[in-house]
């Protein structure tokens, strides 16, 4: 499960970039701080490789993954 | 330890006043006229499993100081008037993290590289400010040899019980010279305070919150109350920490005020000026900031006229200023550049009255 | 749920207040996990220096001093001899460890003093608005250097690492980009070996980072990432400079 805390998110979009799979992108709404905070597309396409979370400069996106299928 | 008596010089006394008084760390940068004290320390402070470091510059000294004070340790520098400007920013750091430190500045002539005579001309820079913004520092201005020593210690204690730095300030002239000096037993560095940052782990602590030592202060209203509450702390330091000494005060209508080695010069005079029954007295201000004003301006008001004495163009003087009262004279006796002010020199002046 | 990113224990939950797409908070995170995984957070004392890191003493979740501009590693000196029992490390700026505090920083390094430097390289003064800074590049524009740097005109930039491996004293000094999770890795294996090597008291190491600032640069962020890759890097090779043969041991 990709988590984005869209306070924290300051819609850089660097995990936009950063995705192999493409399913992150920044939202047309604002966050309290007056950004685009990202959105994950289609959870089911992500393959837990962490890239969108390790680009994030600010640690807005957490993941975590059913015990079993990790 | 029984008390020793040893032929020692005012450099050399520093160095025995901070080692009685627990300090182990002493960061520095050789100039004249105190190197002495460095060359001491570096002897024997690795002996006592203390840290003796030369530093780059005076700028890196400070701030090695504010390191050590930060991590909880008793810890001095010292150095002379350049240096000591070098080291103005870092002060000015020290004063608002409240860091407990001592700084020795053992003044020479001056402005600019100026010359490496005994001068008084680094007054303002000690009592007033020196570095920027809204801090005082307690200054302690011993005159002999036994008196540096004793301040040197004081002066470690006044920096823990204030949580400030303090400066002890005299010339070039008590800093070479030789008396002797009785020295009392020495006490070991004291513990960590409960502030220092010593990593969460020290002394069992092992959940303890992070501490921080900082002086950045940007949310709103945040600097003001920081300096209000500095101001507070000055204001009791003012009221707590006033030291001065008086000589043949009780009837006298001439008074001369001085301190360091100018207020030795002074009491020579004053004494042979009363064996001539002139009525002379001798006021010497020891802390020069908290300034001696309440006692100065109770005096200033029996005696006739006040003479300040001073290696100076006239700083100290300004203080005397605010502190007599009004109706009281004030004259000036001073001298720049290195040269001294003899005895005979003040003695001349009283024989004019 | 097994997490398998999280945020690491030696940061506070303290946001970050570093512009979109900066890259103090990916080095704040790479330094954290390595203090957590060597267990260094309750020895650590930071220190913050004057830049737009200048709160990281509110980021860092260990003892902390802020120094004053440029006099992080003569702070950390004494701090380091004060409590050898503790890790010490310094987190500064181009301007701050380049300009400033270059004496600091020589000599520090020169004698071996056993911290460790992270140095973050954004070839700019990030905080007081993109000034030119010692290791600004060639023909970069800044506020300071409108017409771009001619070495003629503003000077050559500042190489740390050519000018710190002249030196006895460092043990370990590294250059490392942020910029992909591979890169990552790689600066990641970097800062623990620059740790460790105070930890075995082998003497100075640093690290440094070299890090987007997209405001400064008028770039987005995602330009800025590029930027570092394409541009930096080309001038500023990233790579291991020095590592003492005991930093690898055991
Ligand atoms: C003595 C002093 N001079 C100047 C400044 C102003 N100042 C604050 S930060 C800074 C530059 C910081 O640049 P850098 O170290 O590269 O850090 P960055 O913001 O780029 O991360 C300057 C010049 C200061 N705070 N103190
Ligand atoms: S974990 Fe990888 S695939 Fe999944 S959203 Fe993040 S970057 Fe994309
Ligand atoms: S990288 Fe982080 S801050 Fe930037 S857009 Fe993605 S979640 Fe937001
Ligand atoms: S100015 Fe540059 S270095 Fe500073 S926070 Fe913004 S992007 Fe980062
Ligand atoms: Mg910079």
């Amino acid at each position: 499960m990709v988590e984005i805390d869209t306070e924290r998110c300051k819609g850089c979009g660097l995990c936009v970039e950063a995705c192999p799979r493409k399913i992150l992108a920044l939202s047309t709404e604002f966050n309290k701080a007056g950004h685009h905070p990202a959105v994950l597309l289609d959870p089911d396409r992500c393959i837990y490789c962490l890239a969108c979370a390790r680009l994030c400069p600010d640690l807005a996106i957490t993941i975590s993954k059913e015990a079993e299928t990790v | 330890m029984k008390d020793q008596v040893e032929l020692v010089s005012g450099n050399r006394a520093v160095a025995s006043g901070a080692l009685d008084a627990g300090c182990r760390m002493y960061f520095g940068y050789p100039i004249t006229p105190q190197t002495e004290i460095a060359e001491y320390m570096s002897a024997v402070l690795p002996e006592m499993n203390g840290v003796f470091l030369q530093a780059e510059s005076e700028l890196a000294a400070i701030n090695m100081v504010y390191g050590a004070a930060g991590a909880g340790r008793r810890v001095m520098t010292t150095s002379s008037s350049p240096g000591i400007s070098l080291m103005m920013e870092g002060l000015s750091y020290l004063a608002t993290a409240e860091l407990p430190c001592v700084i020795v500045n053992v003044m020479r002539g001056g402005p600019g590289l100026g010359n490496i005579a005994p001068a008084q001309g680094d007054y303002f820079q000690a009592v007033k400010g020196g570095g920027h913004g809204d801090y005082r520092t307690p200054v302690l201005a011993p005159w002999s040899v036994q008196e540096i020593y004793d301040l040197t210690r004081t002066a470690f204690d006044l920096a823990d019980r204030w949580r400030n730095p303090v400066f002890i300030l005299f010339d070039g002239l008590l800093g070479t010279m030789m008396e002797p000096l009785r020295t009392r037993e020495p006490i070991p560095e004291r513990a960590a305070p409960s502030w220092a940052t010593t990593g969460i782990f020290a002394h069992g602590a092992n959940d303890r919150a992070p501490r921080s030592i900082y002086t950045l202060h940007m949310p709103e209203g945040a600097l003001t109350e920081v300096n209000r509450r500095l101001q507070a702390k000055y204001r009791e330091i003012a009221r707590e920490e006033v030291r001065y000494d008086e000589h043949f005060t009780g009837d006298a209508e001439i008074l001369v005020v001085a301190y360091g080695s100018v207020a030795r010069s002074a009491l020579q005079a004053v004494r042979v000026a009363r064996q001539q029954g002139r009525k002379v007295g001798l006021f010497r201000p020891v802390s020069l900031w908290p300034f001696p004003e309440e006692a100065l301006h109770a005096l200033s008001e029996k005696v006739r006229k006040i003479l300040v004495a001073e290696m100076s163009s006239g700083q100290m003087l300004e203080d005397v200023r605010l502190a007599a009262a009004p109706s009281c004279k004030i004259d000036f006796l001073g001298a720049m550049g290195g040269e001294l002010i003899y005895p005979g020199t003040i003695l001349s002046r009283l024989q004019e009255e | 749920m097994a997490v398998l990113f999280s945020r690491p224990q030696s940061l506070t939950d303290t946001p970050f207040r570093y512009c979109p797409g900066c890259h103090h908070g990916l080095a704040h995170r790479l330094v954290a996990e390595a203090l957590d995984e060597l267990n260094l957070r309750e020895k650590a004392v930071g220190i913050a220096s004057v830049g737009c890191s200048v709160y990281t003493n509110e980021f860092f979740n260990c003892d902390t001093q802020q120094a004053a501009h440029g006099r992080a590693p003569a702070v950390a000196t004494a701090v380091k001899r004060a409590r050898p029992e503790c890790f010490v490390f310094t987190y500064q700026g181009d301007g701050d460890l380049a300009s400033i505090g270059m004496a600091e920083t020589i000599h520090a390094a020169a004698r071996g003093e056993n911290i460790s430097i992270i140095f973050i390289n954004n070839a700019c003064y990030g905080m007081t608005g993109g000034q030119m800074a010692p290791t600004t590049l060639p023909e970069q524009k800044t506020t300071t250097s409108p017409l771009g740097r001619e070495a003629a005109r503003e000077g050559n930039p500042v190489d740390m690492m050519k000018l710190l491996d002249a030196l006895e004293g460092p043990a370990y000094l590294s250059r490392v980009v942020l910029t992909s999770p591979g890169k990552q890795a790689a600066a990641k294996k970097s800062i623990l070996r620059a740790f460790r090597a105070q930890m075995k008291g082998l003497g100075f190491s640093l690290v440094e980072i070299l890090s987007a600032c997209p405001s400064n640069w008028r770039m987005t962020p995602v330009e800025a990432l590029h930027y570092v890759d394409e541009v930096m890097a080309k001038y500023y090779p990233p790579g291991e400079v020095r590592v003492a043969k005991e930093v690898l041991e055991g």
